[in-house]
């Protein structure tokens, strides 16, 4: 262990650490033999450690699961293949490279297409090993890496994308990078490995540690009142204080998180802690020593209980809030007011007050790919070959054509709808809906999500329409394991893979994305779940108050109980 | 013949020894019988080859028949073999040895001598038989007087120079002195049955001379011992009705390639065999395709013909029993007298027109392409025997005990706008269900067979489905715990759908007993990247293992594949050893004559 770990006190101090502390003990900073790996032309696939450690590295080893029964027959080894998470902090991705990785995807990826993600950037899914150096390289040829967009470690920031206050979003953003910046490895592995970078030697990780940080880690800079990033999903969130339309500090949020454990009543989806107020100077050093104290006091030995969120239940808020500001030498001041009203991206046109106009694109799952109907790849690419501005990736898997000068939004509008990427047929309740990747390609998934999405939003666009109400929506949102991905569990109908067809049915959050929903039905399917939503929606149509929403109204129908202390009320 | 009723009089060995054995057999089950036949074998062929002086060899004192061959596609060799067997069914002493592997210092003890050789290309003779060849029209070679030989060819007759190495083969026999007591055979691809009259013929002339000779010297000629001990009753003219139990493609879905693994049940059979062997393989004709010819030519399918001494449906007939996928020029020939089509006619005189015409389709786009008024009987005689295939097998018996495993390439080509199958193969894959019967004899093969010391390290070069025999010898030297060390060189197009048990190959490195693997997946990048490439890259090693003494093997594709790595092996020998090429060349020539380079190409 390094030396600046403190052993969580809380625990037996015989207690064996997690296998995952020794694997990054014995990395060499991250490391590992990826090297060998790549040379052993036997597999497709990463050994052993190096297994795990490319994550640190953006990359998880996944194949193709619809395949893996014939492949066993054939006695082939599983279609072994990379998906990659670029960091992207904010979300902001320029022409010219969008240009690069529409190409790779194109000509180096199984599945070629680009995949938006809840984390406001993209993945590629299915690049073969012999392919992933140069997919390194090609995006470092364009001032892109993936650098600890997985693992454990502080992954890509996530930044408001509104397009509208255009200065104010500057600025977040570039708090956004910076925070970035300050908490990445600060060990050469991935310019070594994969840039044929020089090989140096690292001795120390001064902020996240020699061990890296105990499980995953989720920063976000938020500009109220739109909470897409979903603050409540995250370990670490700076909301925006905004005078008179500049920054001026941040609310610091922290311990959100989604994840659990399926049957394991120790694990909860959780929302954050509000800290208190910083100004703007203050920004690094907060975010430097939240990360510290996770990094010390988070849970080394049970990885399910090892994110913020359970060391701030286990420590108490107050005693973390209290280890950071000595560590930062800094108080948090009060909290100062701010409100969320919304979650959503504003679809079409807006004007920002620079006069620049941007459109917002709903894609489907955040999947871009040439479809036999709409050739969304396609559209992009011709839009990014003419486009001036930039590219923002949404929280919500959308896309924005950000910074149009008014003469050119008719040519891309024009593109956009001849290539299926504005299609007016699409109902709010489509553009409210959500889902992860899930199979074939995740490891994890125990159901399907993308690929069921749309025929279950059909489905509940028609009892939508049934009752009267096609024009109405419900935050609907399914993932295919309990991991959190696509944030189920701030939806106010919220579907989490079981098993193939089966799915636990949460009721209860709202459009803000500031309330954990609850269990309603657990391990059902279709057959289940339709009839029982069909009942609800009719309800709710028949008794809500005005402009009550689906999730608010099964909360004041007591159809389920509120979920206010996740800790206590979650699982009760 | 059953062991309890063996007796010494009827073996080479003494009573003792029968009742030794009978006593040791009472104690093995099948599968440990089988397992001893084959160590038996493997026991018998070292020691004769380091020249041991085992009861075969002093007993046979006076000059064998020695018969060599030379051959490309196995056609030779498969007429050698017959030749031999049927020189032992007449109780005369044979040696069977591949040119290959002959030592030419042994030409000055020979008396009698076969040659059956195959002419390659525009008349080259094989790869085996160059040396040979060239040593025979050398200043080297020794008088051959009194030497008496007779010369079979096999070729092709749309080639030009038609038979051509066989042809020279016997003008510098004769040329150093040898009489030629028997007429040369030039045969063509369909040369079955003129090859086995002119077997029978040349043994009537060698008969009383090699009969004379050996009584003369008093000897035993003892048999027993030069053909597989467990020689199963089952053979290419009685074949086994084994079971198919496992057809399983074995590329990806994307593959460009389709493989099938094959597992084939002997139980009830006593057919064994071991690494290095192979299996023939009966298949049926695609009747869709049968019925589509027999409705082209009006003929009744239950029109009676006779083929031999059998009479059976016309439509059984080209379904069992006929050659209607491999073309060869003899159909052609044949078919175009029996319905005097003049376009055909006219195409059999060209020769080369005649290759380019057959190389392009099966006997079935002959047939359909030219339907034509034909009796059902003279069909049929247009058409030679179907023969049966055959595969290296892909198994130990150490492993699989009654199964035999075979990997088999579909052969598939579009054409005439439809697809077309390889005969067998086509059956394999996707006519013959799971459960059926098929036909099936074992083949052995002596000049493929993995050291028989154990310590040995072996280099396996094995591309595409000539990964069998590899897989074969990879659970042999598993079961048998050989330490020495193994390196297996594979390659096909892409890594991910080619990858020939691939799970199998990483779990002989994950356990130790494959030392190395090289691969080579041609078009996983843009330069083209084959096995004799890998071997080039590893030419230091590759040479240090041959200098420990290992052994090297190359199975697959005759043409292109075995010569390349050849070449490799010369360029490694010459960069690593310091040798010219002609030291090379002998180097190898070493490794063939110590057994240590061995090859089932095809």
């Amino acid at each position: 262990m390094s030396t600046d770990y403190k052993p969580n006190s809380k625990l037996d101090p015989n207690a064996k650490f997690a296998d995952n502390e020794r694997l990054k003990t014995q990395s060499n900073f991250l490391r590992g033999t990826i090297e060998a790996d790549l040379k052993d032309q036997l597999t497709g696939g990463f050994t052993a450690d190096n297994f795990q450690l490319i994550r640190f590295h953006g990359m998880y080893q996944q194949d193709d699961r619809d395949i893996r029964p014939e492949r066993s027959k054939q006695k082939l080894e599983p279609l072994h293949n990379v998906m990659l998470r670029a960091r992207m902090p904010g979300g902001i991705i320029k022409p010219q490279q969008w240009l690069a990785i529409d190409k790779f995807a194109q000509e180096k990826s199984m599945y070629g297409s680009i995949r938006l993600t809840t984390r406001q950037t993209f993945q590629f899914h299915g690049v073969l090993k012999p392919n992933i150096k140069e997919m390194h390289q090609m995006l470092n040829s364009v001032g892109i890496d993936s650098i600890a967009t997985a693992g454990d470690v502080n992954r890509n920031v996530l930044c408001t994308t509104n397009p509208v206050e255009s200065e104010l979003h500057q600025e977040a953003y570039e708090w956004a990078t910076k925070i970035s910046e300050h908490l990445l490895p600060h060990t050469k592995a991935y310019a070594e490995i994969w840039l044929n970078g020089e090989k140096t030697e690292t001795t120390e990780e001064p902020i996240l540690g020699s061990t890296y940080l105990p499980r995953k880690f989720k920063t976000t800079v938020t500009i109220p009142p739109n909470n897409e990033v979903d603050v409540h999903a995250n370990d670490l969130n700076f909301v925006a204080i905004a005078d008179n339309g500049k920054l001026v500090g941040f609310n610091v949020l922290v311990g959100g998180g989604l994840a659990m454990t399926h049957g394991d009543v120790s694990t909860y989806p959780r929302k954050a802690d509000d800290f208190g107020f910083i100004p703007l100077e203050h920004t690094l050093k907060i975010a430097e020593h939240v990360v510290s104290v996770q990094r010390d006091w988070g849970n080394r030995v049970n990885r399910k209980n090892a994110k913020t969120k359970y060391t701030l239940d286990a420590f108490g808020a107050d005693a973390f809030k209290a280890e950071v500001e000595k560590r930062a030498g800094v108080k948090f001041e009060d909290s100062r007011a701010y409100e969320f009203t919304h979650r959503g991206d504003r679809f079409g046109w807006v004007e920002g007050i620079d006069g620049k106009h941007h459109l917002t694109l709903f894609i489907e799952n955040g999947r871009i790919l040439d479809y036999p109907d709409k050739l969304l790849k396609t559209g992009c690419r011709k839009i990014a070959e003419i486009h001036q501005g930039d590219f923002r990736m949404t929280a919500n898997q959308n896309l924005i054509i950000a910074g149009v000068p008014a003469e050119q939004k008719v040519v891309i509008e024009q593109i956009a709808r001849e290539h299926g990427l504005i299609n007016d047929a699409h109902t709010n309740q489509r553009k409210n809906s959500m889902a992860c990747v899930a199979l074939p390609t995740c490891p994890l998934a125990m159901a399907e999500a993308e690929r069921y999405l749309p025929d279950l939003v059909t489905q509940v666009e028609g009892l939508l329409e049934k009752h009267g109400v096609a024009d109405d929506n419900i935050i609907l949102r399914v993932v295919g394991c309990p991991n959190g991905c696509g944030r189920a569990m701030l939806a106010e109908v919220g579907l989490v893979g079981k098993g193939l067809g089966k799915y636990n049915v949460y009721l209860g959050g709202n459009r803000q994305g500031t309330r954990v929903p609850k269990l309603y039905l657990e391990n059902v399917g279709e057959d289940v779940y339709l009839p029982a939503l069909d009942e609800l929606i009719g309800q709710w149509v028949s008794e809500r108050q005005a402009d009550e929403c689906f999730g608010d109204f099964v909360i004041r129908k007591g159809i389920v109980a509120e979920v206010k202390v996740s800790k206590t009320d979650f699982h009760a | 013949m059953l062991l309890s009723q063996l007796s010494a009089a009827a073996s080479p060995l003494t009573q003792e020894q029968v009742q030794k054995l009978q006593g040791l057999v009472a104690e093995l089950n099948p599968i440990q019988q089988a397992w001893v036949s084959g160590y038996l074998a493997a026991n018998a062929n070292t020691a004769s080859l380091a020249g041991n002086v085992g009861a075969t060899a002093s007993a046979v004192e006076a000059a064998p028949l020695t018969i060599l061959y030379g051959s490309q596609t196995g056609n030779a060799k498969s007429v050698a073999s017959q030749l031999k067997s049927q020189a032992e069914a007449r109780g005369l002493s044979v040696n069977l040895v591949n040119m290959a592997d002959y030592k030419t210092s042994a030409l000055k003890k020979e008396k009698f001598l076969a040659i059956a050789v195959s002419t390659y290309g525009e008349g080259e003779p094989p790869e085996d038989a160059e040396a040979l060849h060239a040593f025979l029209g050398s200043k080297k070679a020794p008088k051959l007087e009194g030497v008496k030989v007779a010369v079979i060819g096999l070729g092709d007759t749309s080639y030009e120079f038609f038979c051509q190495t066989a042809k020279d083969f016997e003008q510098r026999l004769t040329k150093l002195g040898a009489d030629v007591v028997y007429q040369r055979a030039d045969l063509d691809v369909d040369y079955e049955e003129q090859a086995t009259q002119w077997i029978a013929g040349a043994l009537d002339v060698f008969e009383p001379d090699l009969k004379a000779q050996q009584q003369s010297q008093n000897n035993v000629v003892s048999m027993g011992l030069s053909a597989p001990v467990a020689q199963s009753q089952y053979t290419k003219q009685n074949p086994f009705a084994a079971e198919l139990s496992v057809v399983q493609k074995i590329t990806g879905r994307d593959s460009t390639k389709d493989v099938r693994h094959i597992e084939i049940s002997l139980e009830g059979s006593d057919i064994t065999y071991l690494p290095g062997d192979s299996l023939g393989v009966y298949f049926l004709n695609d009747e869709v395709l049968v019925d589509k010819v027999l409705a082209a030519l009006e003929i009744d399918p239950e029109t009676s013909v006779k083929i031999g001494s059998e009479t059976l449906s016309v439509r059984t007939a080209l379904i069992e029993k006929l050659e209607l996928t491999q073309s060869y020029p003899g159909f052609v020939e044949k078919y175009a007298q029996a319905t005097n089509n003049p376009q055909l006619l006219v195409l059999v005189e060209d020769k080369a027109a005649l290759r380019e015409y057959i190389e392009a389709r099966q006997i079935f786009d002959v047939i359909l392409q030219n339907p034509a008024k034909i009796a059902a009987q003279t069909l049929v005689e247009c058409a030679r025997k179907l023969q049966a295939r055959l595969y290296s097998i892909a198994s130990s018996q150490a492993e699989v005990e009654d199964e035999v495993h075979l990997t088999v390439g579909l052969v598939e080509f579009d054409a005439f706008g439809e697809k077309h199958f390889g005969g067998c193969s086509g059956y394999l894959a996707n006519r013959a269900e799971e459960g059926v019967k098929v036909k099936v004899f074992s083949e052995h093969n002596d000049n493929f067979r993995l050291p028989a010391n154990d310590e040995t390290p072996v280099i396996m070069v094995g591309p595409g489905t000539g990964i069998a025999p590899f897989r074969a010898f990879l659970q042999e030297r598993d079961a048998r715990e050989a330490s020495g060390d193994n390196w297996l060189f594979f390659g096909n197009p892409h890594f991910t759908q080619d990858f020939l048990y691939q799970v199998e190959i990483q779990g002989y490195v994950k356990s130790g007993l494959l030392n190395k693997v090289d691969l080579a997946f041609s078009r996983d990048q843009a330069q083209k990247i084959y096995v004799q490439d890998r071997l080039r890259e590893q030419g230091a090693e590759v040479f240090a293992w041959l200098e420990k003494g290992a052994h090297f093997y190359v199975c697959g594709d005759a043409n292109r594949m075995a010569k390349d790595v050849h070449q490799a092996l010369i360029d490694i020998v010459k960069a690593h050893g310091g040798k010219d090429d002609e030291q090379a060349e002998q180097y190898l020539k070493d490794l063939r004559s110590q057994n240590r380079y061995q090859k089932d190409v095809y």
